[in-house]
């Protein structure tokens, strides 16, 4: 296999990406069907917010609005923000950490094709009876009565094939973490992406199995028999919510903890500062991690547990406020005294603090367990989790596409479009949810189709309703910005800002195909930084140049994939068709099968000899 | 690593290696001895027909838990240098279930 680039044909473009092993083509998989799917979940969004804008509306009305409701839900949380992430932790987190792929290349490929078949098996369900219906929580006392269509078997299994995808990803990043730093890069170096990269791999670690598990027992009780939830049998509906939530809550700071991982290498890059207390940073996020696997109830406040059961989860959960208190502390002090460049990036990141302060906020309101009962299942929760998932996440992912946009295509994203877009979805994201928090405070209740005229909510969800469009006009920015960059966008050097402070700015845009020639040699954190802070261009290898060994495309993680995508077409059918139960073994025996031949075929790899390294590095240099 | 050499000839040491995998394997000896013994245990508390379940089941519970210990710590190594991160990714997990069955019982059962 050569590595000499040329032009290729949309066939080989095609086949590479279907093989492909390497962290960073991945991360351009997974950047792609992620923002597909943000950018479906937006349109439900937008139908959603159509059919609230004026009373009465029949626009969509109550099946539908049910299925597409969910279907936002499910999708902006499984299938955009979840890859969107992992898009960034590809790109960026073997870079950082001066390696020349993660630990497992086959791996990574399989978690990625398990996501997308899994994201593509739950949007069947559109053309095909119906869509999920009973919320993204899909709750058992509602899901197992949803029998109309097959919606919520759509969920279940589409969710376990790509919870798998997302539990093989996790675990990929915390092996890599641990074994391959370059050398010199202990842990208290380790950039502040890579370290919330590394804890949201453990929580993904410990929170996926609860999710497996409660979508097992759906899954045996909506297809095959089970009575895990069905209390007329002797089961109990309450244990699918506490094993969603136990799931459920660490999932957020999943989401969360790399959106902070992003704003912390943004506000330093962009200060020109050392991050303010990163030590403080590292224990802050191990500390929301740890924290965030005891609070997993105050969902769960009006279920019934009992005072003691609620005080206990309220007080946890308003410990979570003080790590991330430190947290919007250490940023502020960042950019304090600091020679601050307001990039686009940077106007996210700016922009991400009383945002996200303000879903904080209303968070701590929420776990008051008295008050929730008021609270609870009112457009003011809509508000929160809104103004924590978009101002947070939503916000880091966008900063994010801007910031390693040049990292990852070697060129850089129009600044003017960039900003346009941001002062549009900025607007627009308030315009939309600040209001929501007086709707939900008035009394007007969410997943509810439609409200009757002169209850005073006319006004309010009009205004969100604009809202929602401004943040379309500003995504469709977004797409027009990324049209113009990749025909005529400027081309970038390594260090595409200027003010690079990790390793990954330290090697060409886009990186080559092994990354690294030589293994960096890293003194200190912002390695790259210090090195140019001591007047050089590069980092100091830490071993002679030599062959390198990369490993080999292939096909099987597309195969694995594809064939539970088969057998859940299968079973969902079981009961309804003959063909069901044979269509569903055979999508195993796919899967089985090429797992079998991962096994017995052996595969060494290949190496990128010496001379080639040479060559590529030179032409590199000239560009 | 058994020692602190960077030599990759065999026969540096060997006194030194020799003990020591002398020790390792007397450590597994006692480890295995002590499995068999807790088995034992076991079947004759489940067999003596004088002891209460309420007794029985937590106590073969326990010896359960340390044959696990010792599977970790003597058969698989664990207590050697170098597994800082399995073991303290273990200990996470473990904490996380105890804690759900914990909540589980109390919150849902009780």
């Amino acid at each position: 296999m050569s590595t000499i680039a040329r032009k290729k044909g949309v066939g080989a473009v095609l086949w590479d990406y279907l093989t492909t092993v390497d962290h960073k083509k991945i991360a351009h998989l997974y950047l792609i069907s992620g923002g597909f799917f943000f950018l479906l979940g937006g349109l439900e969004a937008l139908f959603i917010r159509i059919q609230l804008a004026k009373p009465n509306n029949d626009f969509l009305v109550g099946g539908l609005y049910n299925e597409v409701l969910t279907m936002h839900g499910t999708t902006m949380i499984f299938l955009a923000a979840m890859p969107l992430i992992f898009a960034f932790m590809n790109a960026v987190v073997p870079l950082q950490i001066g390696a020349r792929d993660v630990a497992f290349p086959f791996l990574n490929a399989l978690g990625f094709w398990m996501f997308f078949f899994g994201g593509l098996f739950l949007n069947c369900s559109w053309f095909l009876g119906g869509a999920p219906d009973a919320g993204w929580t899909s709750y058992a006392s509602l899901s197992l009565d949803s029998k109309a269509h097959h919606g919520i078997d759509f969920y279940t299994l589409g969710l376990q094939i790509s919870g798998f995808g997302t539990l093989m990803g996790g675990i990929n990043f915390l092996v890599t973490i641990i074994n391959m730093r370059a050398p010199g890069m202990t842990f208290m170096r380790m950039p502040m992406f890579t370290w919330a990269t590394f804890v949201t791999s453990a929580l993904i670690l410990f929170a996926f199995p609860p999710l497996t598990v409660g979508l097992i027992f759906m899954m045996m009780d909506r297809l095959f028999g089970g009575n895990f939830f069905n209390p007329a049998a002797g089961g109990n509906t309450i244990i699918w919510e506490h094993l969603f939530w136990v799931f459920g809550h660490p999932e957020v700071y999943i989401l969360v903890l790399p959106a902070f991982g992003i704003f912390s290498e943004i506000f330093a890059t962009f200060s020109r500062k050392r991050l303010f207390g990163y030590s403080s940073m590292v224990f802050a996020t191990v500390l929301i991690a740890f924290l965030g696997f005891m609070v997993w109830a105050h969902h769960m406040f009006t279920v019934g547990m009992g005072p003691i059961a609620n005080a206990i989860f309220a007080v946890a959960t308003m410990t979570i406020a003080v790590p991330t208190g430190v947290k919007i502390f250490n940023w502020l002090f960042t950019m304090w005294g600091g020679s601050i460049k307001f990039t686009t990036p940077m106007h996210y990141a700016v922009a991400f603090i009383p945002s996200f302060v303000m879903g904080g906020v209303t968070g701590v309101m929420l776990a008051a367990a008295a008050a929730d009962y008021q609270y609870h299942d009112s457009y003011f929760v809509v508000a929160h989790f809104h103004y924590v998932i978009v101002g947070g996440v939503v916000f880091a992912l966008l900063a994010g596409t801007h910031y390693w946009w040049p990292k990852m295509f070697g060129r850089m994203l129009n600044e003017t479009l960039g900003k346009m877009t941001f002062w549009l979805f900025f607007i627009g994201f308030h315009l939309t949810f600040f209001i929501q928090h007086f709707l939900g405070l008035t009394g007007m209740p969410r997943r509810v189709f439609t409200y009757l005229p002169n209850q005073g909510w006319e006004t309010g969800n009009f205004v969100s309703t604009v809202g929602a469009f401004f943040m379309a006009a500003a995504t469709i920015i977004l797409l027009i910005n990324i049209v113009v960059t990749t025909a005529k966008g400027e081309k970038v050097p390594g260090d595409a800002w200027g003010d690079g402070r990790t390793l990954e700015w330290a090697i060409a845009s886009p990186p080559p195909v092994y990354n690294f020639a030589q293994t960096p040699l890293v003194r200190g954190l912002d390695a790259f930084w210090l090195e140019k802070m001591e007047g050089k261009k590069e980092l100091t290898p830490a071993e002679p140049l030599g062959d390198i060994h990369m490993p080999n495309s292939s096909f099987l993680p597309f195969v694995i994939a594809f064939g539970l995508f088969v057998a859940a077409f299968g079973f969902t059918y079981h009961n309804d068709a003959g063909w069901g139960l044979p269509v569903g073994i055979l999508g195993l025996l796919i899967t089985l099968g090429s797992m079998f031949l991962r096994s017995v075929i052996d595969d060494h790899g290949f190496h990128i000899h010496k001379e080639e390294v040479l060559e590529l590095e030179k032409k590199e240099a000239n560009a | 690593m058994a020692n602190q050499t960077n030599s990759g000839n065999e026969r540096v040491d060997l006194a030194y290696r020799r003990r020591k995998n002398a020790e390792e394997m007397r450590h597994q000896m006692i480890a295995f001895v002590l499995m068999i013994l807790l088995t034992l245990i076991a079947f004759a508390a489940v067999g003596y027909e004088e002891f209460s379940h309420w007794f029985v089941v937590p106590f073969i519970l326990l010896l359960a838990a340390v044959q696990v210990a010792f599977q970790l710590y003597y058969f698989m190594h664990m207590s050697h240098k170098g597994h800082e991160f399995p073991t303290m990714f273990i200990y996470g997990g473990v904490a996380v279930m105890l804690l759900l069955v914990w909540a589980f019982t109390t919150v849902i059962w009780w």
